[in-house]
């Protein structure tokens, strides 16, 4: 398995980062490397096998819905470099 | 006294032999000395934090903890309210938590001392520490060798006694193979076993937070204060807080210890490979039984893994957008532009690079040939874990084919990724495993693996104590820090 550049660009938007045009080459080489290294997964037989996502019987835990006078609005506003009082700022998404 | 053991140092305020602050500053004042030559913090705090102080010295008088008064880092992943969490990432550079995480908080309420935040592996993505935007740590037995990753800060910081101990994580081996290049105990428990709350996620499945310190006695201690079921974590382990029991004697009597020869017999480091084999003598000179044993798909663990924790990375590093958190990028004209810009700004080129591989293991018509196969193979490997502790107690083996390399080494990526293949297959399976020094070889000091069946920490963390009860590799320092 190995990609080319359009794959590379479409990897890359799907993962919303930008690739500079002088690191395309570069970036494409080193993706297919490690391409190449975890093809061999495909050696094992695994018909018979359930996938393993998680180490643990991990089970989602719901709590109940109660409704709670706390915010944390203030403080988390505060992470972000660009908001006002009750927003996060952005760029005009409605022309 | 900056080379005695945490128990020693308990022992010395509760005799008020010395005084917390006495105790604090003398590591803040030498962290604040070599963290020019070792880069191990990425953040040294301007001073003692006098409520820490007041609460440890308050816990001292009571006769409460024996951490009480321990000064220590966290890997700079941890949430630290009101403090810088970087990551070690320009995503992450101005972050401030609003909270402390679970491992910080239970280790606060001992009354343990944090003097600053480690240096890694930016996101935890790296073996070397050289991925980390606030620059590469020096090993202190080698300024121009790697200390190994991704907890190489941690791990240098207390090499160099900047820090008697200090937190860790480890994904596919970020605690123990570190700890086996600077030549210090580094556990990183069963899945689970510590709470993930607060701890910025990279794969969230293999995640999980451990100890380093020069023994397995002190890494213990902490590791137990950070233990126990947490309501605000759903992947934490519905079990009570593990209790410590060190061993008395190092009679090794009645233990059954696997060994995988043909892991050893791999080893191209003639130095690595007879020391691991000496660790190996010692417990069966001290009663052990050696067992030969086999894990036949643990050769596929590497290309597993390397499927599995970028396609994990690449759902968590999602959150970052540039909005809400993190690095907003000054030039966009829309929503999109300023998702990848800020992305691409912030984040560095390893992670960019493990976000791809990740999204691509996700996409159409890769998931089911790559990250479902991945998945297969990883029941495979944690099956052929439960065979072989149907036979052993514990497992012995070499924890990196290589010494600490030489920084700038390593430019082929695939090649750093190829040299986690000890410290994967027990971290897929999630099982608890620790490195401890076993000698140097060339001059840089070698660690043995141990890895213990689910839960059984102890069993690991005695093995180790025993061995460190009658051997000195643990406590030997680099000259220039002495």
């Amino acid at each position: 398995m190995s990609i080319n550049r359009k794959e590379l660009e479409e990897i890359a938007a799907l993962a919303q980062l930008n690739i500079p045009e002088h690191q395309i080459e570069q970036i494409t080489a080193s993706l297919n490397q490690v391409m190449q290294m975890i093809a061999h997964v495909n050696q094992a037989d695994t018909s018979l096998v359930e996938p393993m996502a998680h180490p643990n019987d991990a089970w989602q835990i719901i709590r109940t819905d109660e409704v709670t006078d706390t915010t944390h609005k203030t403080d988390l506003l505060k992470l972000s470099s660009h908001a006002d009082d009750d927003h996060y700022l952005v760029p005009k998404v409605i022309e | 006294m900056i080379n005695i053991s945490i128990r020693e140092m308990s022992e010395m305020l509760q005799t008020k032999k010395i005084s917390v602050q006495e105790l604090c500053s003398l590591y803040y004042d030498r962290a604040r000395a070599f963290n020019e030559q070792t880069n191990a913090l990425i953040t040294l705090y301007p001073e003692l934090c006098a409520a820490e102080i007041m609460h440890a010295q308050e816990t001292v008088k009571s006769g409460g903890s024996v951490l009480a008064g321990i000064p220590l880092v966290h890997k700079d992943l941890f949430c630290t309210k009101g403090k810088k969490t970087t990551c070690a990432s320009r995503m992450l550079e101005n972050f401030i938590s609003p909270y402390d995480a679970t491992v910080v908080k239970k280790l606060k309420t001992q009354g343990m001392v944090t003097l600053g935040k480690a240096n890694m592996d930016e996101f935890a993505m790296g073996s070397s520490n050289e991925h980390s935007a606030f620059g590469i740590v020096n090993n202190p037995w080698s300024h121009q060798r790697v200390p190994g990753g991704s907890s190489g800060g941690s791990a240098a910081a207390v090499a160099a006694r900047m820090v008697p101990v200090a937190t860790g994580t480890d994904t596919g081996g970020s605690i123990r193979q570190p700890a086996a290049f600077c030549g210090i105990t580094g556990i990183k428990p069963s899945y689970g076993r510590v709470s993930r709350y607060g701890m910025v996620a990279f794969a969230s499945s293999l995640d999980q937070g451990g100890v380093l310190a020069p023994s397995a006695d002190d890494c213990a201690l902490v590791l137990s204060a950070m233990t126990g079921h947490d309501a605000l974590d759903s992947t934490s382990a519905n079990q009570p807080q593990w209790q410590w029991r060190k061993p008395e004697s190092p009679d090794m009597r009645g233990l059954k210890v696997g060994v995988i020869s043909s892991w050893i017999d791999s080893l191209q480091d003639e130095g690595i490979k007879q020391l691991t084999l000496q660790g190996i003598e010692y417990f069966k000179n001290n009663g052990a039984e050696i067992i030969e044993i086999e894990l036949p798909h643990a050769e596929l663990a590497v290309s597993a893994y390397y499927i599995l924790a970028p396609a994990e990375c690449s759902s968590n590093l999602s959150r970052f957008d540039g909005v809400r958190f993190g690095h907003q990028t000054a030039q966009a004209e829309n929503l999109e532009a300023l998702y990848r810009q800020s992305r691409s700004e912030g984040f560095g080129e390893e992670v960019q690079k493990r976000i791809m591989i990740g999204t691509w293991a996700l996409s159409s018509g890769y998931y089911d040939a790559y990250y479902l196969q991945a998945q297969k193979v990883r029941r495979m490997i944690s099956d052929d874990f439960k065979q072989a502790f149907a036979q052993v107690d514990v497992m012995a083996c070499p924890v990196s084919p290589e010494l600490a390399f030489k920084q700038g080494e390593k430019s082929d990526g695939v090649s750093m990724y190829q040299a986690d293949q000890f410290t994967i297959p027990a971290s897929l399976a999630g099982l608890p495993c620790l490195s401890m020094p076993i000698g140097f070889s060339q001059g840089l000091p070698v660690g043995l693996q141990l890895i213990g069946n689910y839960f059984d920490e102890q069993t690991i963390l005695s093995i180790a104590d025993k061995y460190q009860q009658q051997t000195d590799h643990h406590l030997k320092m680099p000259e220039a820090y002495l």
